[in-house]
């Protein structure tokens, strides 16, 4: 009976630990003075700086673009990667091909990021492509580790996916690519949209794959803002963190609601 | 093996050696990796019939409905269906049809959908689609339930709409996979008749793969018991439970007492076999392909014996033993008893229970006298 | 009706473009199959296997200045192709107290990390697995959700949190305590990396928590167990694949953790990854950048391996 008290207050401090940092940085955020922990007065100054700051900006434009470039591009590997590894119980190179898919996941971005570096220096000289680094280097290298998060979330959608259904399609005259795009494709559809939104969100989201692998001109958000943190706490960052958080906080909580929704109904079923 | 008695000529195909048959599967063998999941199976299925695949799991019954439905690739054989060689076509290109165990309904398709999806692969005009999803419709009596979705359907809701959906195409031949399995006894029952209903009305040839006995005991015209890869006999429902060819078949269908005995006399119209096991001699009453002194079994169901507390007539002195009653089973319709005989053997008797409340019933450690007729059990070889 | 029932023979086939394209590949002996496996195996061949494979062969170059910045593995002189490779760069790296120091440096910081990490994180995953239903979603998305917020500004967070006149020492000095250094220490980088891989070990914990039958606990009382008892000889070893899993995916990436020791830590922080950075980025010699990586790879082969087979049992429960 101990633990009735003792795992209700473990978990309350856990998520105190978890939201008490995000939550000070978001009040701060609308802090009138400079100093970023000294409480002055409600304003949105740093707001209205961050809309006036080009570097900040462009660098967010060039991430969203490659954020979403490389999410497709994931989304289409990941997704072919995952049929094979469900789908293809045995084949030629299948314990290498499972190998190359899922160690991304677990790689460390410093040896992801200078492999990838490496190569296309490599390549250039040999090959002379890729020209140059810049937005084309890192959608390459994010689609890359992206495909390997799309690949899982896939996988284990295909893998409780009732078989009989392609069968029972193919049964009724449809060839295995009409059978594809009729019953698996619609049926897999959430977990391939939650996957292009991981995807999505790791590439926004990464710093040292894309600092080895860009080149002059092309600083990604998270380059912009880690070189602004390093030289000290800044309220713009603040805000910018504010607005990236309230955006992806309102996301989740709408994916949640809707996963509820849907939920009592299936339960009947 | 023992002779049955002979009906007169009937419109039974099978039992015209000059029917042309409509499923031929020859010699079908399918590995999987080193195991045989189906070796060797001959199988002919004729028009209009219901054919029963009975087995437990791993017998190969549904290998062999999947090897039909065009799903895996039979290692060795031919399968012809109307005459027309169908072993390497694929499941799109092939008059057959399937209802699935699970049914398999598209979840993101509604009940009119789901039904049509099969027609609409055929590119049949939208108006003729809407018209035969009607009628399949009233068949499976689903009218109201066309825009529904899989998910709000009860499960024997869900059984019709996969039936429905199966027949939409006018299949030549239906394959049914546990077509009842996922039900509730009750339902079950309502259901088995309506499935007859359904496919005598429309003559369509059904193959139904079940391990359910009782199940393929009321739907079949014939049943194929299928035993590791293999069928171990094929037969009307009848022909199965009285006439069982083997062991095997005798003990899978239900319940049975088999005793082991020597065979003392071979004559054409009968046959003495001593068996220390049973306690007494068995006089078989018709002629059986065997030889004096061959050791073999022989089988007879629970309701076949009878108990008596007198020693009853005793014609051949053999058929009649002696045991005690060890237990009771008070079923209602029936009573099971389970006499034990002197030497140890226990037997399976059931007895109808015919009167209400019987105060002079046989009761729990009476000496009683177990005895049947001449012609009810079966001589097994194998 | 019954009449339109009679089986009729289907009308004949329509060919559709998907057909006749699918014959023609057919024809030249390329299946379903291998047109699914052609994207991925090629880009990951491209893209993760080479790679790896132009790291280990450029960590056998030495540096030299021009572009690029290391020395040809092979050479022509005099018409004959020379294959030069150099070890020194691993010699380095084990004769060097720098990359030893940071390697024993960033596997004790990653494990002790991972070791606080299951603390917190144990109760959290069992809390929210007992929960009632209705709420166990609405938790899970509670921990999902700093996940899918950036993690760089998740870690600035924190610096906001425990500098010196962070929202810590402010409130600690309501009650006259004497402002903690927290920054730029040790401790900094425990708690970055507690907290921003928090839900990676919650996750896998959570799912085999949620698993376990309520009846096992129930039977384990009954048979007379304290709860505690209970917890040691049935909760605990049923979770252990949650608990691998869960472990193995924070120490992991925290062994070439770069962004938490460089904005958390100190200068006496010797964490692997930054050292590879600071080779790469600051001293420009590639090829020992590419040997650390290696031997980075080595430290991490192990643990991925165990977290393979942990994932598989965690799945299959």
């Amino acid at each position: 009976m101990r633990r009735s008290w003792f795992l209700p207050i473990a978990a309350a401090l856990g998520f105190a630990f978890l939201y008490a940092p995000i939550v000070s940085l978001v009040i701060f955020s609308f802090n009138e003075s400079r100093l970023v922990t000294v409480w002055s007065g409600f304003s949105t100054k740093w707001y209205g700086e961050l809309f006036n700051d080009p570097q900040l900006l462009g660098a967010a434009w060039l991430s969203l673009q490659i954020a979403a470039l490389s999410a497709t591009i994931a989304l289409v590997l990941g997704t072919l990667a995952a049929v094979a590894l469900v789908r293809f119980r045995r084949f030629k190179g299948r314990t290498l091909f499972s190998g190359m898919v899922s160690a991304p996941l677990v790689m460390p971005d410093v040896i992801t990021g200078l492999a990838l570096l490496l190569l296309f220096v490599a390549m250039e000289s040999t090959l002379g492509w890729p020209q140059g680094r810049g937005m084309l280097t890192i959608v390459i290298a994010h689609a890359t580790f992206c495909t390997a998060y799309v690949c899982v979330v896939v996988q284990s959608r295909l893998s409780d996916f009732d078989r009989s259904l392609e069968e029972a399609a193919m049964d009724l005259g449809a060839s295995p690519i009409r059978t594809f795009f009729d019953i698996t494709l619609p049926i897999i559809a959430p977990a391939l949209v939650s996957g292009w939104l991981l995807g999505f969100t790791l590439s926004l989201d990464d710093l040292v794959i894309a600092s080895f692998v860009s080149g002059p001109g092309s600083s990604t958000l998270p380059m912009v803002i880690f070189s602004k943190v390093k030289l000290g706490v800044s309220p713009d960052v603040n805000a910018l963190a504010t607005i990236i958080i309230g955006i992806v906080a309102l996301g989740v909580l709408a994916a949640t609601i809707l996963q509820l929704r849907a939920r009592p109904k299936k339960a009947r079923g | 093996m023992a002779k049955k008695p002979q009906i007169a000529a009937d419109t039974r195909p099978w039992r015209d050696p000059a029917a042309k048959p409509f499923v031929r599967i020859r010699n079908v063998t399918k590995k999987f990796g080193d195991v045989a999941a189906v070796s060797d199976v001959s199988l002919d299925i004729y028009k209009g019939e219901l054919f029963c695949l009975l087995g437990g799991s791993g017998s190969g019954k549904s290998t062999l409905l999947r090897m039909l439905a065009g799903f895996e690739q039979p290692t060795a054989g031919r399968i012809e269906i109307d005459g027309q060689d169908m072993t390497d076509a694929p499941p799109y290109n092939r008059p057959v049809n399937m209802m699935f165990q699970s049914y398999a309904l598209f979840p993101h398709m509604n009940v009119e959908q789901n039904i049509a999806y099969g027609l609409k692969r055929d590119g049949l005009p939208k108006t003729e689609i809407a018209e035969r999803v009607a009628e399949l419709l009233t068949l499976v009596k689903l009218q109201d339930y066309g825009k529904r979705k899989p998910h709000q359907l009860s499960g024997g809701q869900r059984q019709r709409v996969a039936l429905a959906r199966a027949l939409a195409k006018r299949p030549k031949l239906l394959l049914l996979d546990e077509p009842l399995g996922a039900l509730d006894k009750k339902l079950r029952e309502e259901t088995q008749f309506e499935l007859v209903k359904i496919q005598e009305t429309l003559g369509v040839t059904f193959i139904v793969v079940t391990h359910d006995q009782e199940e393929a005991m009321s739907l079949a015209t014939r049943i194929g018991v299928m035993n590791q890869g293999e069928i171990a006999m094929i037969g009307e429902p009848t022909d199965i439970y009285e006439f069982p060819n083997s062991r095997f078949v005798a003990g899978f269908i239900g319940s049975v007492n088999m005793v082991e005995g020597t065979v003392t006399e071979d004559e054409p119209d009968h046959v003495r076999i001593s068996s220390a096991e049973l306690g007494c001699d068995i006089h078989v009453g018709h002629g059986v392909d065997c030889a004096p002194e061959q050791i073999l079994w022989w089988a007879i169901r629970p309701e076949k014996l009878h108990l008596s507390r007198e020693k009853p007539a005793n014609p051949f002195n053999a058929n009649v033993t002696h045991g005690v009653v060890e237990d009771i089973g008070y079923l209602g319709d029936m009573s099971v008893y389970q006499v034990v005989l002197d030497s140890g053997k226990r037997l399976r008797v059931t007895q109808t229970n015919t009167v209400r409340g019987n105060p002079d019933a046989i009761t729990w450690d009476e000496q009683v006298y177990v005895t049947w007729g001449d012609t009810s059990g079966s001589v097994l070889t194998v | 009706m019954t009449a339109a029932h009679e089986p009729t023979i289907p009308p004949p086939r329509r060919l559709r473009p998907w057909n006749v394209v699918e014959r023609r590949l057919a024809r030249v002996g390329i299946t379903g199959r291998m047109l699914v496996l052609a994207a991925p195996v090629l880009w990951l061949l491209v893209f993760f296997l080479v790679p790896l494979a132009v790291v280990f062969g450029i960590s056998l170059a030495t540096k030299q200045f021009g572009r690029p910045p290391y020395s040809a593995l092979l050479s022509t002189e005099e018409g004959t192709v020379q294959l030069t490779l150099h070890l020194n760069n691993y010699i380095r790296l084990f004769t060097d107290n720098l990359y030893v120091a940071a390697y024993l440096s960033s596997i004790r910081i990653a494990a002790i990390a991972t070791v606080i990490t299951l603390f917190i994180g144990y109760p959290m995953a069992y809390a929210i697995a007992r929960a009632p239903d209705r709420w166990r979603n609405i938790l899970l998305m509670l921990v999902v959700l700093p996940f899918f917020t950036s993690f760089l500004l998740r870690v600035y967070a924190l610096t906001g949190f425990m500098r010196g006149n962070g929202v810590i020492n402010q409130f600690l000095g309501l009650f006259g305590i004497q402002p903690l250094v927290m920054m730029q220490t040790d401790f900094a980088v425990y708690v970055g990396i507690v907290y921003t891989y928090l839900p990676f070990m919650i996750l896998p914990l959570y799912t085999t928590l949620v698993k376990l039958d309520v009846s096992l606990f129930e039977a384990s009382a009954d048979l007379g167990a304290r709860p505690l008892r209970t917890f040691l000889s049935v909760t605990l070893p049923l979770s252990l694949p949650g608990i691998v899993a869960g472990s193995m995916l924070v120490f992991i990436p925290a062994i070439g953790e770069f962004v938490i020791p460089s904005l958390l830590g100190g200068p006496e922080t010797l964490m692997i990854g930054r050292v590879l950075w600071d080779e790469f980025f600051s001293a420009t010699n590639w090829p020992r950048a590419a040997a650390v990586a290696m031997a980075m790879l080595v430290v991490v082969v192990v643990p991925i391996m165990l977290l393979q087979r942990a994932q598989s049992a965690v799945v299959e429960k």
